[in-house]
């Protein structure tokens, strides 16, 4: 992930892969807009950084896993950027607790100055 | 990649066609608020039927879109939001507050047509506005600016011009210039 461009062609390719794996349509929208969301975080606030996604089984059920990490200037105050209407780029202040509420689960983990990563799961119903 | 625009009469109908990345948006951002003024439209439809994600960024380009147009004079409608898009923005979290939306290109027609319907096809020239309602301060005189007494170009239209001037305007109020802000 390096720029604009970037977050359209992953977002592109999530929706690929979910549909693969059987996501109705209305999932793939949100998966894509999930994964729009951090593509874009990344080019915003580090720069670059990478988008892995995989499928993922867990006891009978299969699920998209959506992995963001980048080596930017990291998350000082996490519980801070999970909060509605926060936001420190100017932007719409919903990056971060908008991707948890279009997914299953959400995982983040950021050390200042070393980078974020940011893991979110969606399983098929 | 370049969003069309088409001039439907006093409207642009801006048609998105593919997925867009920020720099397209912003581009269709300036480019619809510069023809505004070229074309004096009155309405802009932005069509994004064919749109499969509508990130934060997307929402808000439209709704830069819908106030900086408004600031020129012409109102915007967002048509064409499919279902699992609008499922998704609520997720989100996103709002396209203040934002006139419409189910499809039929229904932001209609809804243009009606908001813009009295005003008439084209913005009023300078010269049309001369009269009513003016102070008389600024009553035109003579050595007044020669647009004003001899218009560079008309009015494509005569039929709203008349409707226009049949309408008595209310006390102290310019009626070519009066409009209804969202």
């Amino acid at each position: 992930m390096r720029s604009d461009a970037d977050v359209v062609i992953a977002r592109q390719r999530g929706r690929e892969i979910a549909s693969l794996l059987g996501f109705s349509a209305s999932d793939l929208a949100l998966i894509a807009t999930a994964i729009s969301e951090l593509a874009r975080n990344i080019v915003l606030y580090a720069g670059s950084g990478e988008i892995e996604i995989g499928h993922v089984e867990q006891m009978e059920r299969r699920g998209i896993e959506i992995v963001a990490r980048d080596q930017g200037p990291g998350i000082r105050n996490i519980p801070q950027a999970m909060r509605d209407g926060f936001s420190t780029s100017g932007g719409l202040g919903l990056g971060l607790p908008g991707v948890k509420r279009l997914m299953d689960e959400f995982e983040i983990e950021s050390r200042p100055g070393r980078g974020t990563t940011v893991t979110v799961r969606r399983w098929t119903r | 990649m370049d969003v069309p625009v088409l001039k439907q009469g006093p409207f642009l109908i801006a048609t998105i066609q593919a997925a867009l990345n920020d720099a397209d948006l912003n581009k269709l951002r300036r480019s619809l608020v510069e023809q505004v003024g070229r074309h004096r439209s009155r309405g802009v439809i932005v069509d994004v039927t064919s749109l499969d994600v509508l990130d934060s960024f997307a929402a808000r380009t439209l709704r830069d879109i819908a106030h900086m147009t408004g600031f020129r004079g012409a109102e915007t409608v967002i048509v064409g939001i499919h279902p699992d898009l609008a499922f998704a923005m609520v997720q989100l979290g996103l709002t396209l507050e203040g934002v006139a939306t419409a189910l499809d290109l039929e229904e932001g027609l209609a809804y243009l047509n009606e908001r813009t319907r009295r005003l008439g096809a084209t913005r009023p020239l300078p010269s049309t506005r001369a009269g009513a309602g003016r102070p008389a301060s600024v009553a035109p005189r003579p050595g007044w600016p020669l647009a004003v007494t001899r218009p560079p170009f008309v009015l494509p239209r005569e039929e709203p011009r008349e409707r226009r001037r049949a309408k008595p305007a209310p006390e102290g109020a310019d009626p070519e210039t009066r409009r209804d802000l969202p």
